[in-house]
């Protein structure tokens, strides 16, 4: 085939000299570069128990948010989802019974929220979308798993944790 | 037709002839294009709709061929007939935008920002009219009317809350349906639609109340938070029904079908009136002919996330030089299609 540019270099291999041929001199050049690297401070983060300091942008994994009544703020809108490049997120939509207004803020809400985690390249358009200030992409690095169907978070990991003041001093 | 029984008017500097007795708005439909004022009232299939938003303002700055003073006022061009010579500025003309934007605010004091559960989001009119004309911020700091939601039967569901009283729905339920059984009661900002004592409204084309309806203040409670419009798929379909045209558009969601509405043209006007037995009860694709997908605008919020192109053009298909150097590439990538 014709090459695509000019820049292609063709090697020749030329015969050993004799210091080549000794050999130990290439050994012992070899391990002075790996002994050095004991004495040195080691670079390595141990990641879960230690952190480093992250950027104020970072973005992490989705939370779905509640407002300051401890309602899901989330309205199915479907906002995040149409501005989400990969597909990422589906959901599904339900009405809000008047026995569910102290879960629920608006009167519809997200009965089935899932995010693929596989999918998302984790560009924050969805935050960006939201009109209900419901999602946030503020927590940590999603974690690895052994199965594809483990990385459809569902709104078990998505949704927040309701604020409960005993649990400040826990 | 002899060419003396036209009237040649001009909109926007684009000159057209039209049928004495034409009114602005039809002759700005014949041009099309963006030069159409916006209409949120006037229907052309309702008889006697129109000049109640005043979204469709515009400024006649000739008044005739043979009166050529302008109009002192912007006129309604929905109600407004054309005269011989008349010369009319839409968005040309600065004052016309601006009166839309006051409009605009008008009809949104009342109306409620809850466009993220609306069911009509995506294919509302005044949002399309907001996103346009309006400013991002309201200066209305009084609370807004509120209502209860009204069953009208137990398919259609009015959100009084969102109504902009644009009598469309009154015009089809007199003219469409046989007897009067829904209005508007109230005056001024007290008016609302109602169906006197709730009554059931139980003729067969009642459905079409929610077709007309320019925002979503009437909704079909079955697809009722089904889903948003941009996840859906419209196609058009027909069927042999006895009450009705029996054209269509489906709107598909996967492979069900959940929603029917009547085919709309390019100005959002219903094209032939639909039953309630095709808008309700026919939700099978076995029950349909198929025809095509829905042409949509590729502007529209419904076209998003919808691909119908599926291989993007190849970048080198004009380069011959470029092709023979990468042959073996190319059939590569033509047998991976």
């Amino acid at each position: 085939m014709q090459s695509l540019t000019n820049r292609k270099k063709v090697l020749e291999q030329k015969p050993m000299t004799l210091m080549e041929r000794i050999y130990f001199p290439a050994i012992i050049k070899g391990l002075t570069i790996t002994l050095r690297h004991f004495f040195k401070k080691i670079p390595t983060i141990k990641y879960p128990e230690q952190i480093r300091p992250y950027s104020k942008n970072f973005r992490g994994q989705h939370s779905l948010k509640r407002d300051e009544e401890g309602r899901e703020r989330c309205t199915a809108c479907g906002l995040c989802a149409l501005s989400c490049p990969a597909e990422a997120i589906t959901m599904t939509a339900a009405e809000r019974s008047p026995a569910e207004k102290d879960l629920y803020r608006e009167e519809k809400y997200a009965a089935v929220y899932e995010i693929n985690m596989l999918r998302c390249i984790f560009c924050g358009l969805c935050e960006e979308a939201c009109p209900k200030e419901a999602i946030y992409l503020d927590g940590p690095h999603v974690t690895a798993d052994y199965l594809r169907k483990d990385f459809i978070y569902g709104k078990d990991k998505l949704v927040e944790p309701k604020f409960d003041i005993r649990n400040l001093n826990a | 037709m002899a060419e003396e029984n036209k009237f040649t008017v001009s909109i926007d500097g684009i000159s057209v002839s039209v049928d004495p007795g034409t009114t602005i708005l039809n002759a700005a439909r014949q041009i099309g294009g963006d030069i159409v004022p916006p209409a949120m009232c006037y229907y052309s299939k309702l008889e006697g709709s129109g000049g109640k938003c005043r979204t469709c303002l515009v400024k006649v700055s000739k008044g005739s061929e043979k009166d050529p003073r302008p109009m002192p006022k912007l006129v309604a061009s929905c109600r407004t007939t054309v005269m011989d010579g008349m010369e009319v500025q839409n968005i040309t003309s600065p004052e016309v935008v601006e009166a839309r934007k006051a409009v605009v605010e008008m009809l949104l004091i009342n109306h409620p920002l809850d466009c993220p559960v609306c069911d009509q989001a995506g294919e509302c009119k005044l949002q399309d009219l907001g996103y346009e004309h309006g400013s991002a911020k309201t200066r209305y700091e009084f609370e807004r009317r509120t209502f209860e939601r009204i069953d009208i039967g137990d398919k259609i569901q009015l959100h009084m809350n969102r109504c902009i009283l644009c009598y469309r729905c009154v015009f089809t339920a007199d003219q469409i349906t046989d007897k009067r059984v829904h209005g508007v009661i109230g005056r001024g900002d007290h008016a609302e639609i109602s169906t006197y004592i709730q009554g059931v409204v139980d003729n067969d084309f009642s459905g079409n109340v929610i077709d007309v309806c320019p925002v979503g203040a009437l909704t079909d409670k079955t697809f009722r938070f089904k889903s948003r419009v941009w996840f859906t798929k419209p196609v058009q379909a027909h069927c042999a029904c006895e009450k009705c045209s029996g054209k269509v558009t489906l709107w598909y969601k996967g492979e069900e079908v959940i929603r029917v509405t009547a085919r709309k043209d390019e100005f959002g006007e219903v094209e032939s009136f639909i039953c309630n037995t095709c808008r309700f009860e026919r939700k099978a694709t076995s029950d349909w002919t198929i025809e095509q997908p829905t042409a949509i605008n590729p502007a529209s919020v419904i076209g998003a996330n919808h691909y119908e192109q599926f291989q993007p053009p190849a970048v080198i298909s004009e380069d011959e030089k470029l092709q023979t150097a990468n042959r073996a590439q190319l059939l590569r990538t033509e047998k991976l299609k």
